[in-house]
């Protein structure tokens, strides 16, 4: 029951600071001059990619933790971020193409920092499909988590390929460093965005992998359900004869 | 047994398997043949653009027809559960997955000795001068393309529908060998060809990371 006001607690304060935190990014934080209000998607933006990447390290972490420790509880955290991280990485997918086609003139651009994440997305995206795929419970395991930790592998490969790539033809467009001269209230409404996207991100996280663990927990009662009625039907047909 | 000479052993099998029937071989070849005619439809290949466009398409007609020839590297053990037998041989799991690596590296290099030259004539690509070094090019992409490939055929040969779940696996994760690749065959096949180091170091770099996670992980790649 503690666990259960301890969820009830930490679902209302991260839903406090979410809507804290998209109202000051609306209100609060004060007009770009160049870009104007599009400019305030930013503050969603950006803390969408850091849980993203948080979410696949984390995965990662719990694959090889998997393969090393064989404990179920490290495949329950590696699904949990993985769809965690797909998830955030989509709602950054989705406003990126938004923010950048009034600001860049176009949806979307072959850059490296993009490449890389969408090719992330579809490594991921992979990955939760293979688990979906695969029937038993301990290979689809074992097998998901060595995927996880090529793909893994693969993202600094895809990043240095599309650096040496791309620097040999003109980009079309050249990102200044959107850290540089934020205004104080700007940091301040961004730190707050950040923090909320992180409380999003760990209660889900969180609430997935229980989901993974009650299933796990589900599959082996079920098991012991049907052994047990298989064990009294062959006693009573045993008894019969 | 060592391991070099229980891959060499199973190396002789997957051979012989495949030259009893051929199947695997002639399909790869007239997959890549229709990828690289099906392309001249798309873009119509005058002498400059197949210049630039060749070394994409060639490349893009190599790992599509990878992703489908591996499949039944792994697949195939599972008809008469031949793999179980194999796991139980006294050979190290790496041997297994070694063996059967050489193997696909020799198929898709069979493949490549005729598509290559096909692609030259249809595409008017002077390959003459160039050829060692395209050799090595081709033979570090397809390293990669089979490490990859036959580890994952591995992991999509227990799956439902597998045919289709391995190319998902395999081609965004050969992303980076795609890029590599065909920068570095298309300073080829420029008019004063050279040899692009820094992608050949990468396609390099690239086998030997994922050779290396596959030795690390072929235990449990294996075993299941």
């Amino acid at each position: 029951m503690r666990s259960m006001t301890g969820r009830i607690a930490g679902t209302v304060i991260v839903a406090a600071l979410i809507f804290y935190a998209g109202y000051a990014a609306l209100f609060i934080a004060p007009d770009e001059k160049t870009m104007h209000e599009i400019q305030r998607i930013f503050y969603f933006h950006l803390p969408s990619w850091m849980t993203c990447f948080t979410a696949f390290s984390i995965a990662f972490i719990a694959n090889v933790a998997y393969i090393t420790t064989r404990q179920p509880k490290w495949d329950w955290l590696g699904v949990a971020g993985a769809e965690v991280g797909v998830a955030c990485c989509t709602i950054g997918l989705i406003t990126g193409p938004l923010w950048a086609r009034p600001v860049w003139g176009i949806w979307w651009t072959w850059d490296a920092r993009l490449t890389t994440t969408f090719i992330l997305w579809l490594l991921y995206v992979a990955y939760l499909l293979l688990r979906g795929l695969l029937e038993e419970p301990e290979r689809k395991a074992t097998l998901s988590a060595i995927f996880g930790i090529f793909a893994f592998l693969d993202v600094p490969l895809v990043y240095m390929s599309n650096r040496l790539w791309r620097t040999q033809h003109p980009q079309p467009v050249i990102f200044g460093g959107e850290n540089s001269g934020l205004a104080p209230t700007m940091k301040l409404v961004l730190l707050l965005c950040v923090i909320a996207g992180f409380g999003v991100m760990i209660l889900v996280l969180i609430d997935r992998y229980r989901l993974e663990q009650l299933r796990f927990e589900f599959e082996e009662l079920r098991h012991e359900v049907e052994s047990r009625s298989s064990d009294a039907q062959f006693m009573r047909e045993k008894g019969r004869s | 047994m060592n391991t070099a000479r229980a891959a060499a052993i199973l190396l002789t099998k997957e051979l012989r398997l495949e030259f009893r029937t051929r199947e695997l071989l002639s399909a790869t070849v007239i997959f890549a043949l229709v990828v690289v005619v099906l392309f001249s439809f798309a873009f119509d290949p005058t002498n400059a653009e197949s210049r630039r466009y060749g070394p994409g398409l060639l490349w893009i007609a190599f790992l599509f027809a990878g992703s489908l020839m591996l499949n039944p590297s792994f697949a195939r053990e599972q008809a008469n559960d031949t793999l179980d037998a194999l796991r139980m041989a006294p050979v190290s799991s790496f041997a297994i997955l070694s063996g059967k690596m050489l193997a696909n590296f020799i198929f898709m290099s069979l493949a490549e000795v005729v598509l290559v030259p096909v692609f030259a004539v249809l595409y008017n690509v002077s390959l003459a001068g160039v050829a060692w070094r395209l050799i090595l090019v081709l033979v570090l992409g397809t390293s990669g393309l089979v490490i990859t490939g036959t580890v994952f055929s591995a992991i999509s040969a227990h799956a439902r529908m597998r045919e289709l779940l391995l190319p998902l696996l395999l081609l965004p994760i050969l992303a980076p060998l795609l890029i590599a690749a065909v920068e570095a065959t298309a300073s080829l096949l420029t008019q004063d060809p050279a040899l692009d180091r820094t992608w050949v170091a990468f396609l390099a770099g690239f086998d030997i990371v994922f050779l290396t996670a596959s030795w690390l992980l072929c235990d449990y790649l294996v075993e299941e």
